[in-house]
């Protein structure tokens, strides 16, 4: 449990670099979607150059990490995937990908950022967030079970 | 050195720290938050850890900006939202449909962008359909807003 704490506090300082240096919320979800957003409207990315450019900077920075921990650690050989099967993870993409822009906000932006800042509307997003994912953890299992798989 | 240049360059320093951080706190390996949200089951608490590691680090940040006219590498502080309780029923939805998906599959955009570096398949799957995801709402905004001009 010390390392998960210890992977908080480093993803916790990210953030604060975000806010302190460039006056940016870190949130995944609104960083990546603006990003695809603005990448489709040539209009709109002309207007807001930065607004894209900066973006993209963050989502290449967090490859290249991913790309460190790929060469230098176990981790991904680690990972344990819940399901290979297409349909559920091209269901599942779809859900978190409009349930985020939708919900203004994923773990990152409403879970540390806004929780950390005493948004009230952040609070209420994690609390939802977290007890729809519980509900649907508990519900694939029952149907996981009921058809005699595991 | 010209200061969206030093902007962009921090921005990337920032996502690579997050990407580092999500490693270790094993938040890359969709079991430990799966586990998280399997209440019923063989529970992790790991993912309560990293909140709280995490949250604790930004208030101290937050604190620091009270201090601040403005961000160090910027003007003003780019029409930062403003903590509140407004929360309109469909922002709730989002947020519903947001925790099905990431029970569903144990990833939510953070991880599943990262762990497009170890280009596992189920990984490149989930993360070109939460990408899509982020288009399809984007063009039905877009078109919600034109139909009320």
């Amino acid at each position: 449990m010390m390392m998960a704490f210890y992977g908080g506090l480093i993803i916790g300082l990210a953030a604060a670099l975000l806010l302190i240096f460039n006056g940016r919320i870190m949130g995944i979800s609104g960083i990546a979607g603006t990003f695809v957003t603005l990448l489709f409207n040539p209009k709109a990315r002309n207007v807001q150059a930065e607004e894209f450019v900066w973006r993209a900077f963050f989502i290449v920075g967090m490859i290249l990490g991913g790309v460190l921990l790929a060469q230098f650690t176990h981790i991904f050989k680690d990972a344990a995937m819940v399901s290979s099967n297409p349909v559920l993870l091209i269901a599942a993409g779809l859900l978190v990908g409009i349930g985020t822009r939708m919900g203004w906000g994923c773990t990152s932006g409403h879970g540390i950022c806004g929780i950390a800042r005493f948004s009230g509307r952040s609070v209420i997003a994690t609390v939802t967030f977290i007890a729809a994912g519980m509900l649907a953890v508990a519900v694939a299992n029952v149907l996981i079970k009921s058809a005699g798989g595991n | 050195m010209n200061s969206t240049m030093s902007r962009s360059i921090l921005a990337l320093l920032s996502g690579a720290v997050f990407a580092v951080g999500l490693g270790v706190a094993g938040m890359l390996n969709p079991a430990n938050v799966r586990g998280f949200l399997d209440i019923l089951g063989e529970w992790k608490p790991a993912l309560m850890f990293v909140m709280a590691g995490a949250i604790a680090v930004y208030a101290i940040a937050n604190q620091m900006l009270w201090r601040m006219k403005k961000p160090l590498l910027d003007a003003d502080w780019n029409h930062l939202p403003r903590p509140g309780f407004d929360f309109p029923m469909q922002a709730k939805l989002g947020a519903v449909l947001f925790g099905v998906g990431w029970g569903m599959a144990g990833f939510c955009p953070g991880p599943a962008i990262v762990s497009l570096a170890s280009l596992n398949p189920s990984v490149v799957i989930f993360t070109a359909a939460m990408l899509a995801g982020f288009y399809i709402f984007a063009v039905y905004e877009r078109f919600k807003h034109a139909r009320a001009r």
